[in-house]
């Protein structure tokens, strides 16, 4: 089995993401080798070639650009499996070449399992085993899903790979997260609202539970997206990654999205109505209740304490 | 401007599932259904196009059976002018690779200036048929937008990328864009706009004249995922499970000290 992994640079710096694609190589005991736009000057600690492309010739995100790169690649490499992380980057790129290998792709990858693919479904509540029914595959993995390499070490040895710029798309930068506000990063205590708050009036009652706990406040992403809450206050992939000592999350059922903000908490309470959210997953405790209803009555019982 | 939206009809995802009789695909049985999350902000952006340029013609499109309608006639109320559903009893079954043909097939001698879909199923979430539609069409596609603005032709679009970043794009239509959350605020259809909605076209075409490929991935089994973890799972009344928790939080913590 021979894979193919195409790890991330992103604003002049490489992604610990190639480690991960490393780890899932080891897994399944495959020789492989990476692809990468990204620079000479931070180079993957990896025993193996690494074809290497310019990020400051070709850009760091440039679609037509990098598919055209990787499928040069791909056809010197002839790799079984190409392998990419389920990020804006990956799954972006990853169906562009499954498309132009005539290859099956399958998506977000947490696991193998009897010689399949195991993916989810259904915001985790499910698992899926897939084969692909084609000679190669494409798949993108689950952010943290494989551990990082334990092997990563070596220098690899670099072939240097070059293309045609040319592009529909034109990539004019990056645009800072909204900063300013809550730096939840430092917060020993923080009680999140999701979607099942049901309404902006109930936020309310989460803030208070926030404070009667000394912490501050969190929400999940659909919370924010209604603009019930700041952006600076959200917790998941594209806000806020935290780890305080208790996180309470209220009426979050747990898309991959916003464990991957919280689950290094040192302890988690989740507050769900759905005794099967996959929020369970990483809850230490899960108290089975509206909260609309238990929050308010352990906000008091907390102050009374 | 000629304008695709490409949207799916899905559970709500707070359903209790349980598993088909094929092993593979969860029962379609006494499920609400609604339109994908992602799909509604296509709509939208959609429908915002439309107003801004003050003419155009969306035509929404979704595969399905007879039951999809439903979700298709909120996308006409929500401003779609016609709509085009691909028969398919066994929707469920087939993989992006053979949906995202559909789609091209029906779209390659249309015209369209722009096509929306959203950036996944809430589903199957495997993100791929907005792209393979683009790439079979060779129109040039933007994933994961988070916003959009039209002038003249071109495209200015911000990607959300990890950690809330955005990458600023610049593209040419025709173009395919696939919408994230946060892109708009979707609207709900007025009472008026559902009742003009019933008399729009909404076309069925078979499904036999639309998919020519072989599916290229086949799923062997869905299950329920092993609880890991073993965290306690409290249930009963609410002083009483207040109390339990400021018990556990009191031993297992240094929060309440």
């Amino acid at each position: 089995m021979k894979a193919l992994l195409v790890g991330e640079y992103r604003d002049g710096t490489l992604l610990t993401s190639a480690q991960e694609l490393m780890g899932f190589a080891e897994k399944l005991g495959a020789q492989s080798s990476l692809f990468i736009v990204g620079s000479k000057d931070q180079l993957p600690a990896f025993n193996g070639t690494l074809y290497l492309a310019e990020a400051s010739e070709y850009g760091e995100f440039n679609p037509d650009v990098h598919k055209q790169l990787l499928l040069s690649v791909i056809a010197e490499e002839k790799p079984d499996l190409v392998v990419f992380s389920h990020s804006s980057y990956g799954w972006d790129l990853a169906p562009r070449i499954a498309f132009s290998l005539k290859a099956a792709q399958i998506s977000e990858v947490v696991d193998i399992a009897d010689g399949a693919m195991v993916v989810p479904v259904c915001n985790a509540k499910l698992r899926r085993q897939v084969k692909p029914n084609t000679p190669v595959s494409v798949i993108t993995l689950q952010a943290g899903a494989f551990g990082l390499s334990e092997d990563a070490s070596g220098t690899p040895e670099i072939k240097e790979i070059t293309g045609d710029a040319a592009s529909a798309i034109t990539f004019e930068g990056y645009e800072a997260a909204e900063a300013g506000g809550v730096d939840l990063s430092k917060s020993e205590v923080i009680v999140s609202a999701g979607r099942g708050i049901g309404k902006p009036d109930n936020m309310g009652v989460i803030e208070e539970l926030a404070k009667a706990l000394g912490g501050d406040f969190g929400a999940s992403r659909p919370v924010v997206d209604s603009e019930w809450a700041e952006h600076n206050r959200q917790v998941g992939t594209t806000g806020q990654t935290v780890s305080p000592k208790l996180y309470v999350a209220c009426g979050i059922s747990g898309a991959i999205q916003h464990l991957a903000g919280m689950k290094k908490s040192e302890f988690i309470v989740a507050v769900n109505t759905d005794k099967d959210a996959p929020i369970g997953e990483v809850a230490d405790v899960l108290v089975v209740a509206d909260l609309k209803q238990f929050v308010p009555v352990l906000t008091e019982k907390l102050k009374a304490g | 401007m000629k304008i695709l939206v490409c949207i799916k009809q899905v559970p709500d995802m707070e359903s209790k599932f349980k598993i088909d009789a094929s092993g593979t695909w969860y029962d379609n049985i006494d499920l609400a259904w609604r339109m994908n999350e992602y799909d509604e902000y296509a709509v939208e952006q959609a429908v915002r196009l439309k107003e801004q340029l003050g003419d155009g013609d969306i035509t929404v499109m979704c595969v399905g059976s007879d039951k999809v309608k439903e979700t298709m006639k909120k996308a006409l109320a929500m401003g779609c002018d016609r709509g085009v559903h691909v028969a398919d009893d066994n929707v469920s079954g087939k993989e992006p690779y053979e949906i995202a043909s559909i789609i091209a097939k029906f779209a390659e001698d249309k015209g369209f200036d722009t096509i929306f879909t959203g950036m996944q199923s809430q589903d199957r979430g495997s993100g791929q048929v907005g792209v393979l539609v683009a790439e079979m069409l060779s129109f040039p596609c933007v994933t994961t937008i988070v916003d959009f603005a039209y002038q003249d032709g071109q495209v200015a679009a911000k990607r959300e990328l990890e950690g809330g970043i955005r990458a600023m794009v610049k593209v040419s239509t025709p173009a395919l864009f696939t919408c994230q959350l946060g892109l708009n605020k979707p609207r709900y259809p007025t009472l008026p706009n559902i009742m003009k909605a019933k008399k729009k076209e909404l076309l069925s075409l078979a499904i036999d004249d639309l998919l020519q490929v072989e599916p290229r991935q086949q799923t062997t089994t869905l299950y329920f995922p092993e609880k890991k973890g073993g965290g306690l799972i409290l249930e009963g009344d609410v002083p009483d499970l207040a109390d339990q928790l400021i018990t556990i939080l009191k031993e297992k913590t240094s929060v309440l000290s």
